[in-house]
């Protein structure tokens, strides 16, 4: 069993809006209500959710991007939310982010080598200048880019190549942790499969450990071990992705799952439709947030809020009934 | 062809498309060689007197005339442009060395600097400026430092809040953030990626800003409380030729700096909109 490398506890992310001067109480967006999970190093744990669901929040608390609200993110025995801006800076070495969309992510002012070298110039900066133009021809090869396109710009390039060129930077001062934020969300069909095949392949040679931040949920399958599913801020389900996919538990995951498109047209499935929208975030509904959608919602989830429990070994459920079933 | 070098092709052409810029830009050029390279040539220099030629009209030993106490105007004139392009382009260059970092770093790092620099720049520009800045020029005594100094500092405030409403969009983007992700310093994030993403704009401003300084300090020339006799300047050549009897007789003596005056100043608005239009990607080419 290989050891936890980053422990997420209890995490949350508040948006207040400002108090103006004739615009009533301050709200309070829960973007992120109290997360909590453990990642072990080499795996790939996916975020699913639909828009607004806080996962991309989540995964930007985590790279400390933006400031939490409260709670602990532990990554390798330190408290990441705890360090000082620049002890943070020093520690981004080891935990990179993929962004999801290439074309905005990628400073058009400096060239692909520049992008490419800058990580070495922070982390590595014992490495001779000839060394670092090694390093940056490997890194460039390694995810399919010409090396004779050092000295172009991120506009001359099509939408897959330049994450292929966030790949490399991301990859550039060997980080451990690699936190990948909708990547393939923004490119062709025909040019995703090419990039998460890179990014397994990665994976294997370099004993990363990615999350797998998405709202698709055929890729998350592709390529995640573990999946956890948001909603409103919360993690409402998370499992082996098998498990997860075959007989998932919450409501909102079976209706989920049940809008994936099934390719095979012989094959009947019962479509879950969920009724109304996902609910304002900043006046969510009382007890379980899914309750107004959730087709099997009781009393019960009307008022109490469920908590993340382990229904089977490996498995986390946060609701009400399939806690019912359990006892 | 790389990414720079295509941008600055086209910015060329689009610059070019642009008439009026074309000949501002050439004529600006023309004015700022001869201030340059002719003075010393002169057969003159700018004080000195020719007793025996007073108010001469121009002729084959004064090409511009002379003016009331006798010195040759074409001479004055040479060493008015200097004065006055020094004036322009120094004071420019002080606004944007005190705008534009007070601009950036307020708007990067918000916060309590934020709150200082663009209070003091409301403060700024709640105050007359020509009032003040004849105030401050009688304080330290008229001199062409001290106008291009006074003129320099008064005018910090349009830069900074130009550059901080760039920077506040530009901080904004992914590009921004992927290089805190990345592990960058502050210091490198502003220098390399949100500086050279928010800088465009200031370019054409600066132009802008150096005709009105020229103006302002032809305008405190003429108030008399600019560049002192016996040094020349624009604008207190035609200071000195307020009288009717002048205006009315002695056209040489006021004509030759208004008009270059107003060319110089024409000019460098028209390159500043030229620049305007080629900064701008939506200017079609063709």
């Amino acid at each position: 069993m290989s050891k936890d490398l980053l422990q997420v506890k209890n995490v949350k992310k508040y948006y207040v809006s400002k108090k103006g001067f004739l615009s009533g109480p301050p709200k309070t967006v829960k973007a992120v209500d109290g997360v909590s999970f453990t990642l072990k190093e080499g795996e790939i744990f996916g975020i699913v959710g639909e828009s607004g669901c806080g996962k991309s929040t989540l995964g930007r608390c985590i790279l400390r991007l933006t400031e939490l609200t409260s709670g602990e993110i532990w990554f390798d025995g330190v408290d990441i939310a705890r360090l000082s801006r620049e002890e943070m800076r020093q520690k981004r070495q080891e935990m990179q982010v993929i962004f999801q969309d290439p074309g905005a992510s990628l400073n058009p002012r400096m060239t692909i080598g520049e992008l490419i070298r800058e990580p070495l110039d922070i982390f590595m900066d014992r490495l001779t200048e000839g060394e670092k133009t090694a390093r940056v021809e490997e890194l460039m090869q390694m995810v399919g880019i010409d090396i004779s396109y050092t000295s172009r710009f991120p506009h001359e390039f099509s939408g897959g190549q330049r994450q292929r060129i966030g790949i490399a930077r991301a990859l550039a001062a060997k980080p451990r942790l690699l936190i990948c934020d909708e990547p393939v969300s923004a490119l062709d069909v025909s040019v995703r499969a090419q990039v998460l095949n890179l990014m397994a392949e990665l994976k294997q040679q370099f004993g990363l450990t990615y999350i797998f931040i998405s709202h698709d949920l055929s890729v998350v399958h592709h390529i995640c071990g573990r999946v956890a599913v948001m909603y409103l801020g919360r993690i409402v389900e998370l499992a082996e992705k098998d498990i997860l996919y075959r007989s998932p538990c919450h409501p909102y995951t079976k209706a989920l799952l049940s809008a994936i498109p099934q390719p095979d047209p012989e094959r009947k499935r019962e479509r879950v439709i969920l009724q109304g929208d996902v609910p304002n975030p900043a006046a969510p509904p009382p007890g379980c947030h899914f309750h107004l959608r959730c087709p099997y919602a009781s009393e019960r989830c009307r008022q109490e809020i469920p908590e993340l429990r382990e229904t089977e070994k490996g498995h986390w459920t946060a609701c009400h009934l399939t806690e019912g079933v359990k006892e | 062809m790389n990414k720079r070098q295509l941008e600055m092709r086209n910015f060329v052409r689009r610059f070019c498309k642009n008439r009026l810029a074309v000949i501002g830009l050439f004529c600006f050029t023309l004015i700022a060689l001869l201030v340059i390279v002719l003075p010393p040539l002169m057969p003159y220099t700018e004080a000195e007197i020719d007793i025996i030629a007073f108010n001469a009209p121009p002729g084959s030993s004064h090409i511009l005339g002379t003016d009331t106490v006798g010195r040759d105007v074409l001479t004055r004139l040479l060493y008015g442009g200097r004065v006055s392009l020094f004036v322009g382009i120094v004071s420019t260059m002080i606004s944007v060395l005190i705008g534009i970092p007070l601009g950036l770093l307020s708007a990067f790092y918000r916060g309590w600097i934020e709150n200082i620099v663009m209070r003091l720049a409301d403060i700024f520009m709640t105050i007359p400026s020509t009032i003040l800045i004849l105030f401050l020029v009688s304080m330290f005594g008229p001199s062409i430092v001290t106008v291009t100094v006074v003129i320099g500092v008064l005018g910090w405030t349009k830069f900074a809040r130009q550059i901080y409403g760039s920077v506040l969009t530009v901080r904004e983007k992914d590009y921004v953030e992927a290089g805190v992700a990345i592990g960058q310093k502050d210091r490198l994030i502003i220098w390399r990626y949100v500086l050279p993403n928010a800088i465009a704009p200031i370019f054409i401003s600066v132009t802008f800003r150096i005709a009105s300084a020229i103006i302002l300090e032809s305008s405190l020339s003429f108030l008399g409380m600019g560049v002192q006799a016996p040094a020349a300047s624009w604008g207190n050549m035609l200071y000195n030729a307020q009288s009717i009897s002048i205006l009315k007789n002695c056209m040489w003596m006021w004509l030759p700096p208004g008009l270059t005056l107003m060319t110089t100043i024409l000019s460098i608005n028209f390159i500043g909109n030229g620049l305007r239009d080629a900064l701008d990607p939506k200017t079609a080419l063709e």
